[in-house]
């Protein structure tokens, strides 16, 4: 399953870091950030729960970049 | 301007007059210190605080850290010479800034112009209520429902006009400047703006299938997929960080070791410490990240501007190495509706044969027969026509005026036995004989497109090395056209799957560096599309299945635009190759410079902070793609 979902961050550095945590979040098959368009597309393992997987991704990318939000 | 933007400024502003007024105060010792720490403060405490969080998450290697560090030491080193230079401390954190200032600002601007650029979503639709127009949500509106569009407001989803005439403004689709007419029964797609009249347009598609969502959807998710040159930075950037920081870790320990150890010179630790913390200020990789993904997004939205559509940043790439190109003959490089080319041996007058075989083909729905019509260009009265009989593979007989009219093939003349002239024209030939005399033939042919011949041209000196056209049309027209337009190879008689293999062959053939591109107009040569290292669609406004298959999506029919396309796309190369040679050619040169000495924090921050603006600006001009 794939969703999208909006994000804001301020660097595009930042945006990679952001990608590189969602990816190696839990339930997470691939995410891809875009920092243009401030969206981040995640590929949800089969089975996960992508509004649980998705509070994990948060703060792991809180995590790396304290300054982000993601909406979902 | 956003808020956090403009707070920033403030800050920025603030920390620069307190540094300027700084100079001429005549404060000396720990006052001094603790005066300086003021704007330092001012300008930093956001960076010093985020460095302590990444300590505690263990993000050692985060910009913030390291401008935490570089500042802090420089500080450090100051107040242990006793030199009272803090000016430097505070000019880097305050330059840092800068710079992620103006990145945040420069991106948030072209972010908002490529986004109007593309805009072309409406955000409403008009419905007819009981005489009073109501504006609805274009997603609520279902098919076969009847919409008004006013002048001015665009059309919101793709329908058939059942009232009124006006003129569309295609620009935002198509790029083309020239509007398009249309009345009663035309249909239009959505996306293009009403120019002059009232338009009732019964829609034939839901909004979200319509062609402005099909486009936006498109456009949106084009620089998701990521080219080789973004991946390379990324990747870079994950190494390039950890790389100077270890190295300036070595700068500061190792010279000093070497000189205690081996030459038996004083240690010198606070010259190789400051060396050391200049390299921190150049760890940060930020002109280059950002400068990519923003070329390669400004490439796109220029493009998109032209009615070019890319799917994707990698296809940017792709379309940028092309080196053979391959097109479909019919609808690509030909119009794809047949044309009376000529009329030849006619005993009688020209338009008066053409009028005979109009109104013999006139119950035949075959695309000859619509442009015999065409040519004829008078109204067909069917009531003059009677005992039509038509020949399958060979022509028709017909009554017309209660003469004996036979139009058709050479077969059919040989049929009725009578004496025909054959043509030295490629085409399709209708030959005529009226009363059973031979009356002459018509020479009905495919009409090449007006810039087909130019778009090869173009092709050539945008550095396309070979021009192949593969058709499924007999030799002798394929040749034909091939020689007018001044394509290189020419391969007829193909079915649908003998495209394919022939693609494959070249594919086979050619040489690793090039890619293949193949051009169609994404009716029936999808497998093909999709075969080709880069399949692009054109006439795609409105076809669903060639936005589908191909890669590159040419909304309007002219072949001139994959030229165009081409240019773009080597443009926007060109940029991203300039971007990272120029970015990290300058990083390296100043790490070089900051190792010997020659090179203190000012020049390292002006040299990251200039590089970054530079790269940005460079990074916009993708955009400009108009007059390409």
């Amino acid at each position: 399953m794939k969703k999208s979902y909006k994000i804001d961050v301020d660097c595009a550095n930042c945006a990679n870091k952001m990608e590189e945590a969602a990816r190696k979040t839990e339930g997470v098959k691939n995410a891809t950030v875009n920092f243009m368009l401030l969206k981040m597309n995640v590929e949800f393992e089969d089975g996960a729960n992508p509004s649980e997987v998705m509070q994990n991704v948060r703060t792991n990318c809180r995590k790396v970049e304290e300054d982000c939000e993601i909406y979902c | 301007m956003n808020r956090k933007q403009k707070i920033m400024l403030v800050r920025i502003v603030a920390a620069a007059a307190m540094m300027i007024g700084l100079e001429f105060a005549p404060v000396e010792g720990v006052v001094r210190f603790l005066l300086y720490l003021v704007p330092y403060l001012v300008i930093g405490y956001d960076i010093l605080k985020k460095a302590v969080r990444g300590i505690l998450n263990r993000q050692v290697f985060d910009e913030n850290f390291l401008m935490a560090v570089a500042t802090v030491g420089a500080i450090a080193l100051a107040l242990y010479d006793r030199s009272g230079d803090y000016t430097e401390a505070v000019a880097v954190m305050l330059f840092y800034q800068i710079g992620e200032w103006f990145q945040s600002y420069a991106v948030g601007r072209s972010r908002k112009n490529i986004s109007e650029l593309m805009d072309i979503r409406p955000d409403y639709a008009n419905i007819e209520k009981d005489g009073v127009l109501e504006q609805v949500d274009p997603d609520e509106v279902a098919i076969g429902s009847v919409i008004v569009v006013q002048p001015g407001e665009k059309v919101p989803i793709d329908g058939v006009v059942i009232e009124g005439t006006s003129s569309l403004n295609t620009s935002a689709l198509t790029g083309e400047s020239v509007p398009r007419d249309i009345t009663a029964g035309h249909e239009v797609i959505s996306g293009c703006i009403n120019l002059t009249g009232v338009l009732k347009i019964r829609t034939t598609k839901e909004f979200g299938e319509s062609t402005v969502s099909q486009i936006l959807d498109l456009v949106e998710n084009a620089s998701s997929r990521k080219s080789r040159s973004e991946d390379f930075i990324s990747k870079f950037a994950r190494v390039y960080t950890p790389a100077v920081c270890y190295a300036a870790l070595a700068l500061a320990i190792l010279p000093p070791l070497a000189r205690i150890f081996g030459m038996g010179l004083a240690p010198e630790w606070d010259v190789w410490i400051y060396r050391a913390l200049t390299f921190l200020v150049i760890s940060c990789p930020c002109a280059l990240v950002i400068s990519i993904p923003l070329s390669f997004f400004a490439g796109l939205g220029g493009a998109s501007r032209e009615g070019v559509l890319i799917k994707g940043s990698n296809y940017l790439e792709t379309l940028a190495q092309t080196g053979i190109v391959v097109f479909d003959k019919t609808g690509t490089l030909t119009q794809g509706v047949f044309e009376v080319n000529a009329v030849h041996h006619s005993k009688i007058d020209r338009s008066r044969l053409l009028e005979y075989a109009a109104l013999a083909e006139s119950s035949s729905s075959h695309p000859i027969s619509k442009s015999l019509q065409k040519a004829y260009g008078g109204k067909i009265d069917r009531s003059r026509v009677s005992d039509v009989q038509e020949i399958s593979g060979n022509g028709i007989l017909a009554v017309v005026d209660g003469i004996r009219i036979a139009a058709g093939n050479d077969k059919l003349m040989k049929r009725l036995g009578i004496e025909y002239i054959p043509c030295h024209i490629a085409g399709t030939i209708i030959h005529m004989a009226i009363d059973g005399q031979y009356a002459g033939h018509i020479v009905i042919s495919d009409v090449v497109k007006p810039h087909a011949k130019q778009a090869i041209e173009e092709l050539k000196r945008a550095g396309v090395k070979k021009t192949v056209m593969l058709t499924g049309d007999i030799r002798r027209v394929a040749e034909k056209v091939a020689s007018e337009l001044g394509l290189d190879t020419v391969y007829s008689d193909l079915l649908p799957a003998g495209k394919v293999e022939k693609v494959e062959e070249l594919l086979a053939g050619k040489s690793k560096k090039e890619r293949l591109a193949f051009v169609g107009d994404g009716i029936n040569d999808a497998p093909v599309l999709g075969r080709a290292d880069i399949g692009i669609a054109m006439g795609a406004m409105g076809s669903d299945a060639a936005i589908e298959a191909a890669d590159v999506v040419l909304m309007d029919d002219d072949p001139l635009k994959i030229a165009k396309a081409i240019r773009i796309s080597r443009k926007c190369l060109g940029i991203v190759y300039q971007n990272i040679v120029f970015a990290i050619g300058i990083k390296l040169l100043c790490l070089l410079l900051g190792a010997v000495g020659l090179a203190n924090m000012w020049l390292a921050i002006f040299a990251d902070v200039g590089v970054m603006i530079l790269a940005v600006l460079n990074a916009i001009r993708a955009l400009f793609v108009k007059n390409l």
